[in-house]
């Protein structure tokens, strides 16, 4: 909750003015599942129309990397959640270093993807202009185009999750986001970050576990 | 920081990594068709667990849990009026 923080206009209390922040954030966030929406959709339709080749799509991606990065995912949504708190109780120092490490998670992620796209690209797996391509059909071909948008959409959403992280834990860092009075700021972009999560954990899987 | 909620938080990341393993061990089962049913199933109880419990959403109100829910119900939409159309394509 937003112990602390003074209520401005147009609120008359606290919890009111903590329920519109909230169901603000939430409804972006709307937005942002109703854009991966559209791609989850799409990836149903392939798989109701041409179901056995595209498990055999689906079997060339990196499974282990996959769960890896899932791994990754999970331990950093843990980090943020445990950074809200520390916000909250008004630790600065704790909270500094648990955004700054689910940081570095998610630079840890974006550069196991890297290694899955290059090995994938080597491969001729990456529907890419300029790359020689050694797909078995149309279908793997297009199965690969929505693993590279989808996952791509996500890796742009991560990369601005990251700045989010680092930008907030230099400012908790250095006391300019005097906490825990202004803990709501790390709340939110807490959401954002867990939002990235919970996409990742249904494009997971939707493109490595079709069998 | 309380430490029940950092208890809280790390149960349910390992309970989130038990899922994970699960959802992955079931991949190389044959279930067939059942597939998809049981990994998206698997998802969901995940994505719920983080929503409830690191999204703090036990705590809102429920103006709040219905903005978080309300993109899950217009893809509920998306999703059956899609696959009702492909599905049924060229069966009439």
């Amino acid at each position: 909750m937003t112990q602390g923080s003074p209520v401005h206009e147009p609120y008359t209390e606290a919890s009111q003015q903590h329920e519109a922040n909230m169901l603000g954030m939430f409804i972006f966030l709307g937005t942002e599942i109703m854009l991966f929406g559209g791609l989850f959709a799409a990836i149903m339709v392939y798989r109701i129309e041409h179901r056995e080749q595209l498990i055999e799509a689906s079997k060339r991606l990196y499974l282990w990397i996959g769960t890896a990065n899932t791994v990754i995912l999970l331990t950093s949504s843990l980090l943020v959640a445990l950074a809200v708190q520390a916000s909250r109780a008004g630790s600065r120092r704790v909270g500094a270093t648990l955004l700054v490490a689910s940081a570095c998670m998610g630079v840890g992620f974006l550069g196991l993807k890297g290694i899955e796209y290059a090995k994938e690209w080597q491969e001729g797996l990456l529907p890419l202009t300029g790359v020689r391509h050694a797909f078995s059909g149309p279908v793997q071909e297009l199965f690969m185009g929505l693993y590279l948008a989808a996952t791509g959409l996500h890796a742009v959403h991560l990369t601005i999750g990251i700045a989010l992280m680092v930008g907030l834990s230099w400012r908790v860092g250095r006391g300019s986001l005097r906490l825990p009075q202004k803990a709501l700021t790390v709340e939110l972009c807490g959401l954002y970050w867990h939002l990235v999560d919970i996409i990742w954990i249904f494009l997971f899987p939707a493109l490595y576990l079709v069998r | 920081m309380a430490r029940a909620q950092i208890l809280q938080a790390i149960l349910i990341w390992v309970l989130l990594l038990i899922l994970l393993s699960l959802t992955v061990g079931a991949s190389f089962l044959p279930l067939g068709r059942m597939n998809p049913v049981v990994s998206m199933g698997i998802a969901l109880i995940k994505a719920s667990l983080i929503f409830w419990f690191y999204m703090q959403l036990k705590k809102e109100r429920g103006l709040v849990r219905l903005a978080a829910l309300g993109a899950g119900a217009w893809l509920l939409i998306l999703f059956l009026l899609v696959s009702s159309d492909v599905v049924t394509r060229g069966s009439f």
